[in-house]
């Protein structure tokens, strides 16, 4: 979907560059990536240092660069380019647990303003600085996501975390996970690859599942889960909605 | 920044967390932020008390003493995640392992695009 995307805008002087922020690196990103052969930059970010750098805090999010190196939109919901009405429509299975339906219901919810950004893009891309979709330096940093001392601390705990995580030391791992989804409530990518790291429901949807073993709910070692948070955060807050 | 060691040299310190050290402060864009301690020379190879440093700039610093391994968290300035709208320096490994840095695009407009697998 980005790769046609990618294809058409290059010769205009536009690139992309994915970042798979995944504490398992090319193993958990590989079969994604080479899946889209893509013709452009892709990369591992496997202590999430777009969070601590871009204040990135969901995916899929973007941010904006000029040919000279200065941020024109900050971290933002980044929705898939506009489909046609004809493409191929995600379903689960009819065997699937209740739930991987559960979450697909919830996640149906989610609103997005795919033409309203999609339509920035180009107008950026063809128009540059004179495009009223690039905002100033200081709009730039207006519009990133607030930061304290907490966050910062929280984002530690999180860089920390990975790393006891890469190394074998999961238990540890979980609890500066813990600390970091405790001191920044805010991002949801903190919270979904720790629960991304548990093992639990059926193995080829683990990544997904996000939340307790229905045979063994009392190991999950989390406050919350996928189903869980976006139920108590709802739809309409998932997201901030998208500003032009 | 992920730390082995409180005691490293000035180019690692630099290189992991965007703020060099000069003798008005650590800086980074227009901002620079005192030190008590500021660097002697400006080698690279000099090394700095990451404790110290840290205090000085406000950087969390969060140990699991057990595994020898810290974290440096980055500093707070202002109110918000960036200080600057210039990009950091951005230096990722591609999924087959080679270092890629966003600068090399300058020259072009960038989408950079967050993902995951989960």
């Amino acid at each position: 979907m980005w790769r046609s995307l990618r294809d058409e805008l290059h010769p205009k002087g536009f690139e992309l560059v994915t970042v798979g922020l995944d504490t398992l690196g090319d193993a958990g990103c590989r079969a994604f990536i080479e899946a889209a052969q893509p013709t452009h930059p892709s990369l591992i970010d496997r202590h999430h240092v777009l969070a601590e750098l871009f204040g990135v805090i969901n995916i899929p999010s973007s941010v904006w660069i000029d040919e000279k190196g200065m941020i024109v939109r900050p971290a933002e919901v980044a929705p898939a380019p506009p489909q046609p009405a004809s493409g191929p429509r995600m379903s689960m299975p009819p065997d699937a647990p209740q739930r991987m339906i559960d979450m697909m219901t919830e996640a149906a919810k989610i609103r997005r303003d795919t033409e309203g950004y999609h339509a920035a893009l180009r107008d950026w891309v063809a128009h540059g600085a004179d495009s009223r979709f690039a905002l100033s330096p200081d709009e730039v940093i207006e519009r990133s996501r607030p930061r304290d001392a907490d966050k910062a601390l929280g984002h530690a705990h999180f860089q920390l975390a990975t790393q006891l995580e890469m190394d074998g030391h999961h238990a540890a791992a979980v609890q500066h996970f813990r600390e970091a989804h405790r001191l920044v409530p805010d991002s949801w990518t903190f919270r979904r690859q720790a629960w991304s790291l548990e093992k639990a429901g059926p193995e080829a949807l683990a990544r997904f599942w996000q939340g307790p073993d229905p045979n063994a709910p009392e190991a999950w070692p989390y406050d919350g889960d996928w189903l869980s948070d976006f139920r108590r955060i709802g739809a309409d807050k998932y997201n901030d909605p998208w500003r032009p | 920044m992920l730390l082995h060691s409180l005691h490293i040299s000035k180019g690692a310190f630099e290189a992991g967390t965007g703020w060099t050290l000069k003798p008005e402060g650590a800086c980074k864009g227009p901002v620079c932020i005192p030190l008590s301690r500021p660097p002697s020379s400006q080698s690279p190879g000099d090394t700095i008390d990451v404790v110290q440093v840290a205090s000085d700039m406000g950087m969390p610093l969060v140990a699991s003493e057990e595994h020898r391994l810290w974290a440096l968290g980055p500093a707070v300035v202002g109110t918000r995640a960036l200080v600057s709208a210039e990009a950091p320096d951005l230096g990722l490994p591609d999924v087959d392992g080679n270092l890629f840095n966003l600068a090399s695009l300058r020259g072009q407009k960038v989408l950079l695009y967050a993902w995951a697998p989960y």
